[in-house]
């Protein structure tokens, strides 16, 4: 304690002093402790492949060495001391990574005491963030995993224009939020259109209409932009002083003091995140028109928009969302239960992806989130009915690819590409049948979950001891 | 058959439907998979013969009178209707503007004489996105407000007519128990299984013009509890913790002639031998399987196939809903996956719910004499990647579109937005 108190005194001190350091914000104060589980090389054989890039396989190999994938394609040579699973009749895909989740902060049982996902107290809360509300002991992890989960982005809620940050998870157990946070995934940013801030802040001093909505992104934008400036300008300065300094010669330029750095705002230095590209935007936004309306004010104040949320009517306004290379991010069937969610249609995920742009699978749910792969194939179907012409391996790209690559983790996971972490999931038949489930499921080539070995099926604390401990008492 | 003659055959049918009245058609399904669930069972390649609204017969060896409108259903599935055992579908348009939810009534000063009926709108958006997905009848309640006590329900088709779309008026009445019971009731679980035990005491006692002083029930809820009291409609108990299934067990002991059918029932396998030796069934979503509340920490997908294996009859419900009732044979479908048997997750979207109203000489198998509820699939109507080719309900061929598709069709090509606003497509 001691220590620390002399740091930070340190610290004021070196503000202004000839011989300051320059001051840089920590950009991460919560790292990732995450450490693979135990694993051993695996080679599947023989299974039906969907590579997450589109490709689809048949009786192909896929080998999983040092936590990596190593190697996919036929007859491939068995190394030393490798375990085989047989593959026949089954399946294996890239792990499903879930860009909607509110697992840990919204956790079971939905008591009042859990709910942390909402800092629903003002309606710009970009200082918070979902790792500081997630319980990892939220049983909804294990369930996620026994479908098929191996990522997810856990996000604030809704009720805020901006909601605050989101933080990606390897769905693995832990003790710690630290211990589950994806190494090197950068922070989203939570956003919402519509009906939500403007219902719980109609009465509450504002936003009370879309119009108030817009007003209050654009005046923290421009706030975001100042204090981003009040940045930039530091660092310049600072650069030109020690220049300065370093060649001066004479004794009042040696001595003048370093540049005073600006002032710490939790919430300015999110939105400065964005603004510098390092945080992505993921916004919850149901209706075209307001999504059409959003992108025009990314390109006022210099951001890019990475996902819209639920985002029930892109199928009407997909052509905007490719040029802009923003993904939607979608349920596959619900809607109906707002105005925003009126125009819902089952099609909206194919007819997204047929017009070029980015389509996700979503959940928001932690029920959903344990069949996604379930989603996926209805939307699949009801766009191929529809006259779309989309394969089966395509529609994988919802699930793994594309969220991999919205979640800037695209170049670790996502697909079945050799070099990339083996999250991976085999399925005792085709996972767009009803009748499938996850057989094993793998996150960096460590067996994470067995459906036939009760010693690779986590059991939260929570559920310790209580009747159903664990779903399969 | 391709999407061109199917629409060209369906259109047919619908133009027949408006032109002869509908008692005058005789539809032949002929050469496809048909689900009985009857004794028949499955038939390979049977005809299924539609007239009058009745199903006439049903087997592999029928004689298809001549002027009988046809159906090739070769390599395909025939199947009865689905049939929701409890929804919100028609009372709620949407369900966050109040001023198009009639599930519920807070301020209301009654409870029981709520009649969902008044409420039903047979042209509500859910109405046709329910039925092109192979769901032909819904069991509806109001939901629960300021009583235990939800309303009346009733059981509707989902063929959008408004004039006539009632199947059963008054069909059964629903009561919230276990925690939101509780707490509606004043605070604890014997708040609200002591307000229930007095409700039924004071509807069965209940004699018109002769009111007790000191009842807790006014005469229009104590007349419409009447019947539930008397056991001749079913009383839907909303209950998920073992314990507090027990306590309905425990009502069904003491008061045996009540027809009890338990909602929810999360922990519904912990207790499974005791509901099958009552007798009671059980209306349950499988999907349920997150320790989401402490009256639900023995949730399992496992529910369904336990229950059933103990001899419980079970009906499977995407629940609460007033929108997406239609996901119920997904929920069946996952119920399988997790051991339930195929049979037994079809009857429980179908006939069990058709048994558990009272409506088994009329609906949920295919049958003669039967309403000729039908639906032609193009594969295991469990599966997520099938859908209905048609649907006919009380014999009568329906259209398969919906505000959903007309809004696909209009948007499924944006290219020449400019020359051709979407708002005239």
């Amino acid at each position: 304690m001691i220590k620390q108190f002399a740091l930070a005194g340190a610290l004021t001190l070196a503000y202004g002093s000839a011989n300051a350091q320059m001051v840089e914000i920590d950009k991460n104060p919560f790292p990732s402790t995450y450490k693979p589980m135990q694993s051993q090389p695996v080679l599947i054989r023989g299974a039906h492949v969907f590579d997450g890039t589109g490709k689809e396989l048949s009786k192909a190999d896929l080998l999983l060495e040092n936590g990596k994938i190593t190697a996919l394609g036929e007859n491939l040579e068995a190394p030393q001391g490798v375990r085989i699973i047989d593959g026949t009749g089954k399946w294996v895909t890239p792990g499903i990574i879930d860009v909607h989740s509110h697992l840990g902060v919204y956790a079971s049982p939905g008591v009042r005491a859990t709910a942390d996902g909402n800092e629903a107290t003002s309606p710009v809360t970009a200082e918070v963030s979902s790792e500081h509300g997630v319980w990892p002991h939220d049983p909804g992890f294990n369930r996620a995993r026994a479908g098929g989960v191996t990522a997810m982005l856990i996000l604030p809620g809704s009720a805020n224009l901006f909601g605050g940050r989101g933080t990606v998870l390897k769905n693995v157990p832990s003790r710690t939020v630290q211990g589950m946070k994806f190494p090197d995934a950068p922070y989203a940013l939570k956003m919402a259109c519509g009906e939500n801030p403007k219902r719980v802040y109609g009465k509450k001093g504002g936003p009370g209409s879309r119009m108030g909505n817009f007003a209050g992104y654009r005046k923290s934008w421009i706030k975001a932009t100042a204090y981003k400036k009040s940045w930039d300008d530091y660092r310049e300065d600072y650069a030109k002083w020690e220049i300065k300094k370093k060649s001066a010669t004479e004794k009042k330029d040696k001595d003048k003091k370093a540049p005073k750095a600006p002032k710490r705002n939790l919430q300015m230095e999110t939105l400065m995140g964005v603004l510098n590209g390092e945080i992505i935007v993921n916004m919850h936004c149901y209706r075209a028109d307001e999504m059409a309306q959003v992108i025009d004010m990314s390109k006022e104040f210099g951001y890019h928009v990475g996902a819209f949320h639920h985002a029930i009517e892109a199928y009407k306004v997909a052509d905007l969302l490719r040029e802009n290379d923003t993904c939607a991010a979608m349920w596959a069937d619900w809607g109906g239960f707002k105005m925003e969610a009126y125009d819902s249609i089952r099609e909206n995920i194919p007819m997204v992806y047929n017009a070029g742009a980015c389509a996700i699978v979503h959940s928001d749910s932690g029920v959903g989130i344990q069949r996604l792969n379930q989603e996926a194939a209805k939307a699949l179907s009801d766009g191929n009915k529809a006259g779309l012409n989309i394969s089966q391996g395509e529609a994988w790209i919802w699930l793994s690819s594309n969220p991999a690559k919205l979640l800037g983790i695209g170049d670790k996971t996502g697909a079945l590409t050799p070099g990339l972490n083996a999250d991976v999931v085999l399925w005792s038949g085709n996972p767009f049948s009803v009748y499938s489930r996850a057989d094993i499921v793998f996150v960096d080539g460590a067996r994470v979950f067995d459906r036939h070995d009760k010693s690779h099926q986590a059991v939260s604390d929570f559920e310790l001891g209580q009747p159903g401990e664990g779903d399969d008492k | 058959m391709s999407i061109l003659e199917k629409f060209a055959t369906a259109s047919a049918l619908l133009c027949l439907a408006s032109a002869a009245p509908v008692w005058a058609q005789t539809i032949a399904i002929t050469g496809g998979k048909v689900i009985t669930n009857t004794a028949q069972g499955q038939l390979d390649k049977a005809t299924v013969l539609i007239e009058n609204g009745k199903i006439l017969s049903v087997g592999t060896n029928i004689a298809i009178p001549d002027g009988a409108t046809r159906i090739d259903a070769s390599g395909k599935w025939v199947t009865p209707g689905l049939f929701a055992p409890l929804s919100q579908v028609g009372l709620i348009e949407v369900s966050l503007e109040e001023s198009t939810d009639d599930s519920r009534a807070e301020k209301s000063e009654f409870s029981v004489a709520l009649n969902g009926v008044d409420g039903f709108n047979p042209k509500a958006e859910a109405i046709a996105i329910t039925k092109i997905e192979g769901m032909t009848r819904i069991a509806v309640s109001p939901g629960p407000g300021e009583n235990i006590f939800s309303g009346s329900g009733f059981i509707a088709d989902t063929s959008g007519d408004i004039v006539d779309s009632i199947t059963e008026d008054h069909a059964f009445v629903m009561v919230q128990m276990g925690e939101r019971g509780a707490r509606i009731a004043g605070g604890s679980r014997p708040a609200a299984w002591a307000y229930l035990r007095n409700a039924l005491d004071e509807a069965r006692r209940y004699r018109p013009g002769r009111e007790r002083k000191d009842a807790l029930l006014n005469g229009p809820d104590a007349m419409a509890l009447k019947p539930v009291a008397e056991g001749r409609i079913p009383l839907l108990v909303f209950v998920n913790r073992a314990s507090d299934l027990m306590t309905l067990i425990r009502l069904h002991e003491a008061q045996p002639k009540l027809d009890l059918v338990a909602v929810g029932a999360t922990e519904g396998w912990m207790v499974a031998d005791e509901l099958a030796a009552a007798d009671i069934p059980v209306i349950l979503e499988p999907q349920n399987n997150l320790p989401s509340s402490f009256e639900s920490l023995g949730a399992t997908m496992a529910n369904a196939a336990r229950l059933q294996k103990a001899g419980v009859t079970i009906a499977i419900a995407q629940l609460g809903e007033a929108f997406n009732a239609r996901l119920a044979p997904q929920q069946a479908g996952d119920a399988v996956a997790n051991g339930l048997p195929w049979d037994a997750a079809f009857a429980a979207i179908t006939s069990a719910p058709a048994q558990i109203f009272g409506l088994e000489d009329e609906l949920g198998a295919l049958q003669s004499g039967m309403i000729a509820d039908v639906v032609v699939w193009d594969g295991d109507p469990l599966e997520l990647m099938t859908s209905p080719d048609y649907v006919f309900i009380g014999g009568k061929a329906q259209s398969l579109s919906s505000r959903q598709t007309k809004l696909r069709d209009r948007y499924m090509d944006l290219k020449d937005a400019k020359e051709n606003p979407f708002a005239y497509r």
